[in-house]
């Protein structure tokens, strides 16, 4: 079973995230560039697969240089191997262009099962997986909270307004998974040995044929400005009639 | 791997370690370091999360479990720790230094395979029992005593203040004790393996410390405590030497511990210092706390180029007694140093419990003490001085 994890460089949450007015690009000095937590959570499920399972593993990025760093982690967190999709003339791909290009390197690399996070914590579109399983023409099994893999399928269950849905879906597939998934495993010290030697693999868009490269699609940003300041806000004190008082306020505003 | 053990130039692996850890500290012991402390209770979640990452096995070869890493890759996880949380570093420098490493560097082929396995997995917990009620610095005054009967060591005596001794994994204790006299009629002290499991061996009720509340530590007793003559550890006759060794690397380890705590008190006070406003301004603009933060920032990085230069001389396999005890000298001072000011550049906020820096307070003290205090370090100094 070959399971590919797509995993992505993304500001860490932990720091402070900021927009660079300027440029309208995100302030890459404001904090340390991370694999995505979300992403981390889909290599477990596929490492914790692996454990007991015959499975290979690789964590497939398409970012800048400094996304090699991430991969690195994700060697040593045990994948073993890894694709880097580089090329300048990606800077700015939207999510259309992104979603094709990387289904380009799917189909190069061939796969049994992709797995990706729901969306990512900077750009939080949330349908890359769909749009990469609709490139590849395969079954999409979109946020799940939990997973099973088999040799020939997978299963798992999402949460939505009304209920549980489990879903089933037979392999090759595409799926993504959500914060409920197991929290990823910290890289050991063997692992981080040992990632010291896997192949990276470094792919351009002129590897990935012509349709890859083909009608280019980015988000331009026109202009950025400071977030406003918050204001002081309405303080309500509930001494019975708070509940009046809140829907006079939204009232006044036109919001109910 | 040892060339260039140098501050903000570490070789990848050990970064990525770094990197692992502080990971790792943040997560999952942060959330749960003041509780445990508050109830003084052993956090064994945060072990088991230790032991999964390997964190225990880190200086061990993988034929024993390990993660093929060495002694100074336990030192860098060991000062990420500390930044956090004391206790935790403790448990963990007490387990593999203490605890296993005798085991691995005097054991027998039989002995290692039956401890050393579980011991590098974190699946069990080893102590080490060398400081008694009336031997403390003079650790040669060891009065527990073991004699050979029917094909076994029984042994009487009492060990103070021992790590990782009476938690629900502790399996084991190795224990210095009179096993003689030599021909020139000095006490013969040997090391032997006490599997907490023997009958008349005790580990006491917990003492009631000023820090390091969710280390795990008791008196012990040994009352016609009874193992089997192949549980000695090393040479007959050499167990106090062999103990010696194993402190002299044991420093290097606390003095890592140290720098931990030494940089978790600059990293709390800078945040603080830009947070914090008083006359209209935030209180780190005031030179007065700004060139106290850089001082202890000072330490901090003194301290930690103490304890690479002595470890990458240990791993380079050359003496370093000399750089462990100054390394262990200088990061307990400076531990202790940054704690009394951080606390004062939290003002109020530094004196209650659960904020860190009142942790670091009340647990840097220990680091003057334990493994050889200030004073033995200082002994040892001056004898390499020829003092
Ligand atoms: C929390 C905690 C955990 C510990 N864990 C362990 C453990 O796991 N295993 C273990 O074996 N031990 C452990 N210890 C014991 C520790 O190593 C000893 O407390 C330490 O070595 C000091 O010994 P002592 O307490 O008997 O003090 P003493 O040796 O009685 O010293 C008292 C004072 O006299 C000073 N002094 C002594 N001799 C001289 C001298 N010649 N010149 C100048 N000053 C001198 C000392 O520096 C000290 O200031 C632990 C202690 C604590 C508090």
């Amino acid at each position: 079973m070959k399971i590919v994890v797509l995993v992505k460089q993304v500001p860490d949450t932990w720091g402070a995230r900021r927009l660079n007015l300027d440029t309208g690009w995100l302030d890459r000095g404001g904090s340390e560039a991370v694999i995505d937590e979300i992403d981390e959570r889909a290599l477990e499920a596929a490492l914790a697969y692996q454990d007991s399972n015959d499975a290979e593993v690789v964590a497939l990025t398409m970012g800048p240089d400094s996304a090699k760093d991430m991969l690195r982690k994700s060697l040593a967190m045990g994948a073993d191997s890894a694709v880097h999709i580089l090329d300048s003339r990606l800077a700015g791909a939207d999510l259309a262009w992104t979603a094709r290009v990387i289904a380009a390197a799917l189909t190069k690399l061939g796969y049994d099962l992709v797995i990706a996070g729901n969306e990512s914590t900077d750009g939080r579109g949330g349908v890359l997986p769909a749009l990469v399983a609709e490139h590849l023409g395969v079954p999409l099994a979109s946020y799940l909270d939990s997973v099973a893999i088999t040799a020939d399928s997978i299963a798992g269950e999402r949460s939505t307004e009304l209920g549980t849905m489990s879903v089933r879906a037979p392999l090759p597939a595409v799926i993504s998974v959500t914060e409920r998934t197991a929290e990823a495993r910290f890289p050991n010290f063997k692992g981080i040995l040992r990632a010291k030697k896997k192949p990276v693999t470094v792919w351009s868009l002129d590897d990935l044929g012509a349709d890859a490269a083909a009608s280019p699609v980015r988000s331009v940003v026109l202009a950025t400005s400071e977030r406003p300041a918050r204001s002081a806000g309405t303080q309500i004190v509930d001494d019975g009639t708070a509940g009046v008082e809140l829907a006079e306020f939204l009232a006044a505003r036109h919001l109910i | 791997m040892t060339e260039g053990l140098t501050t903000g130039n570490l070789p990848d692996e050990y970064q990525q370690l770094i990197d692992s850890v502080a990971d790792f500290a943040r997560t999952v012991v942060a959330p749960v370091a003041a509780q445990h402390d508050e109830e003084h209770s052993f956090p064994y979640e945060v072990v088991a999360g230790m032991a999964e990452m390997g964190l225990f096995g880190l200086p061990f070869p993988e034929e024993f479990g390990g993660m093929d890493g060495d002694y100074f890759a336990l030192c860098l996880a060991l000062e990420e720790l500390a930044k956090i949380d004391q206790s935790v570093a403790i448990t963990l420098e007490a387990g593999v230094s203490l605890g296993a490493m005798p085991i691995f560097r005097f054991g027998n082929a039989e002995q290692k395979e039956e401890w050393l396995p579980q011991l590098t997995s974190g699946e069990a917990l080893a102590a080490f029992g060398l400081t008694e009620p009336d031997a403390g610095s003079d650790a040669g005054g060891t009065r527990t005593r073991a004699e050979l009967a029917g094909g076994d060591w029984v042994i009487n005596g009492n060990k103070q203040f021992i790590t990782n001794s009476g938690t629900t994994i502790s399996k084991l204790v190795t224990v210095t004790a009179v096993t003689g006299v030599d021909a020139r009629g000095k006490k013969e002290i040997s090391t032997l393996l006490v599997p907490t499991s023997t009958p008349g061996f005790t580990a006491e009720p917990a003492y009631n410390k000023l820090g390091w509340n969710a280390s795990d530590t008791h008196p012990l007793s040994f009352v016609d405590a009874r193992v089997p003559e192949a549980n000695l550890l090393g040479e007959r006759g050499r167990g106090y030497a062999n103990f010696l060794q194993i402190l002299d690397e044991g420093r290097i380890a606390i003095a890592a511990l140290s720098v931990g705590a030494a940089q978790g008190c600059v990293d709390e006070s800078v945040r603080y210092a830009k947070e914090r406003e008083a006359f209209g301004r935030p209180i780190g603009a005031n030179q007065g706390i700004a060139f106290k933060i850089a001082r202890m920032e000072a330490r901090a990085h003194v301290a930690r180029t103490a304890y690479y230069d002595a470890a990458a001389l240990m791993l380079a396999g050359k003496p370093f007694k000399k750089q462990a005890s100054i390394a262990k000298l200088v990061g307990s001072e400076a531990a202790m140093d940054n704690a009394r000011d951080a606390t004062q550049i939290h003002g109020g906020y530094g004196f209650m419990n659960d904020y860190l820096v009142a942790r670091h307070y009340r647990d840097s003290k220990i680091l003057e003490i334990g493994e050889g205090t200030t004073e033995v370090q200082l002994m040892l100094i001056a004898r390499d001085l020829g003092l």
